[in-house]
């Protein structure tokens, strides 16, 4: 078992040295960004940029700090993850289901693609009044819109990733006697993972454009309604601290998905696995 | 006993690829087929393996005819086809939940040893290299105990050096259990070393041209003068099929 034991070892050095490699990456990846935030706040404080149109970088954070004070925030935040959450959940499951089915099955592929191919090519956002009519304001068609966005990327990668199984390593299965159950779960499952995940990624930053959409549609709660509140209010700052903490959260739930694709991942032999 | 009666094979663009192949292969025998690229040695193997259906005749095993792949035949194509997400020992008991073996990790232990790959049971596929990844598909075969074990060009993707390991390996292994080995192969010099008979098949259609029976003693050395002269006769024979062809295509 020598011989293994220095195989994991060596397998162990690689990401050390990779992370120094992106450490310092990150510093780089942050001299421009660093420079512009202070001629933003220099520009801004002698008064180029009119402070009720584009506050200083220094005005955002006091107000963001306010928000977090008074409780506020916390409160919004919550909403829209929330929000996001069964919205994300619903598609995922009903995509899921489906790709799942007429990635499998031709005959469910012939009966229910050009249908959902079809639907596809409506914008998403084109529903947003039909939802609002039979839904109603509330919670519901909210959901409903997250749910729609989230679904076509995951449903697409899912069957494609299905059929583009290598029908090679079927082969295998089929040599070994699998029954359907076997086949799905011991081949077709972890060969279709890795678009699988593609597709839950990209399903999630569509699903954070429709959350905006869904609160800018009406909602008392939720960072999107903290944007409606700042333009009718007049508060420059708090659109731009809401813009801010969607970003923010929509890196994390992506680090976060990505994160775990990396773990379910890990035996891919591809260029990104490399670097 | 594996036999095939009157096999032929038309794909659905209409191209034969084999036609009229009548073949019968002892227990225990180690019989390679040779021909030219598209001769259709791949398309047989396929069809015992139960991997493709015949279009005319049958190919059975021990009386029973072969609709399905059979239980009792282990397949190594040319490329090692591991499952990228499994480790090497996790590969090599691939087919055992299938089988319903109930003895699993010695067997596996065994295979594994067996091609001396023990010290990698942990790694991945992406971490072997060709050979190492052919071995291990040689041991994921083996753990099933075949009795008929089909190899389509297995050693083709290697250097020589490791093929002829690969081979002595093979024999090595065969020698355990004794199951029938059918090797596709475009190596005329590893059919000699390796094989009780040696079929040759010629194009369009795809049919047996000539058979060879080697009565020669195993282990047999490559430089032997003996397998040089079977080589020779070998050559031209292939030639030969494919003048053959010419002429009556004319
Ligand atoms: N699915 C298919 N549909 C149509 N034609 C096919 C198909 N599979 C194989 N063929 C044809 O059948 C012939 C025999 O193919 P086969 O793969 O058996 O050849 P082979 O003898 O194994 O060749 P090689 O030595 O290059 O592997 C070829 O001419 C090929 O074009
Ligand atoms: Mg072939």
């Amino acid at each position: 078992m020598s011989q293994s034991t220095r195989l994991s070892s060596e397998s162990f050095n690689a990401p050390a040295l990779g992370r120094r490699r992106e450490s310092s990456q990150w510093t780089i990846a942050l001299i421009v960004p660093g420079i512009l935030l202070l001629l933003w706040e220099v520009l801004s404080r002698v008064g180029v940029f009119p402070s009720n149109l584009l506050p200083a970088p220094t005005a955002i954070a006091a107000t963001l700090w306010e928000l977090t004070a008074s409780g506020e925030l916390l409160g919004h935040i919550l909403a829209t993850l929330g929000r996001m959450l069964l919205g994300f959940a619903l598609g995922t499951v009903v995509a899921t289901v489906l790709g799942a089915l007429t990635g499998y099955s031709p005959v469910a592929r012939r009966l229910l693609d050009p249908l959902l191919q079809a639907l596809r090519s409506i914008p998403s956002l084109a529903w947003v009044p039909l939802f609002i009519l039979w839904l109603g304001i509330g919670e519901t068609s909210k959901f409903a819109l997250i749910a729609v966005g989230v679904f076509f990327p995951v449903y697409l990668n899912l069957m494609t990733g299905i059929q583009g199984v290598d029908c090679k390593l079927v082969e295998v299965g089929r040599v070994y006697r699998f029954d359907q159950f076997q086949m799905i779960r011991r081949i077709f499952l972890p060969a279709t993972l890795p678009s699988y995940i593609v597709g839950l990624r990209s399903g999630l930053g569509l699903g954070w454009m429709f959350v905006v959409a869904a609160e800018l549609m009406g909602a008392s709660r939720g960072l999107g309604f903290l944007l409606v509140d700042g333009q009718t209010t007049g508060r420059a700052s708090v659109i731009l601290a809401s813009i801010l903490l969607f970003a923010v959260l929509g890196k994390i739930t992506d680090s976060l998905l990505a994160a775990a694709g990396d773990r379910l991942l890990y035996w891919q032999d591809s260029y990104g696995a490399h670097r | 006993m594996l036999q095939l009666e009157n096999v032929s094979k038309q794909f659905k663009n209409s191209f034969v690829a084999l036609q009229d192949i009548d073949l019968t292969v002892q227990p225990g025998e180690i019989l390679s087929l040779v021909g030219t690229s598209g001769c259709g040695k791949s398309t047989l193997l396929r069809i015992i393996a139960g991997l493709e259906h015949p279009t005319l005749g049958h190919a059975s095993i021990n009386g029973e005819w072969v609709s399905a792949p059979h239980p009792s035949v282990g397949v190594i194509f040319q490329e090692s086809r591991l499952m990228p997400w499994l480790t090497v020992w996790e590969n090599v008991q691939f087919g055992l939940d299938a089988a319903n073996q109930p003895d699993h990790q010695s067997i596996t232990e065994q295979a594994l040893a067996k091609v001396g790959l023990s010290a990698f049971a942990d790694s991945l596929p992406r971490q072997l290299s060709g050979g190492m990844a052919q071995r291990v598909a040689i041991a994921r075969a083996l753990v099933t105990r075949p009795t008929i074990l089909l190899l389509d060009e297995p050693f083709s993707a290697l250097d020589a050096f490791t093929r002829a390991n690969l081979q002595d390996h093979l024999l090595d292994i065969w020698n355990d259990d004794r199951p029938t080995l059918i090797l596709v192969t475009h190596d005329i010099e590893e059919a000699l070393v390796l094989s009780d008979r040696i079929i040759l098949l010629r194009p369009n259609p795809g049919q047996i041209h000539r058979e060879f029976t080697l009565d020669l003693p195993r282990p047999r050395k490559r430089t032997e003068s003996q397998l040089q002269r079977w080589k020779d006769r070998l050559v031209e024979e292939l030639n030969l099929s494919l003048i053959e062809r010419s002429l009556t295509e004319v």
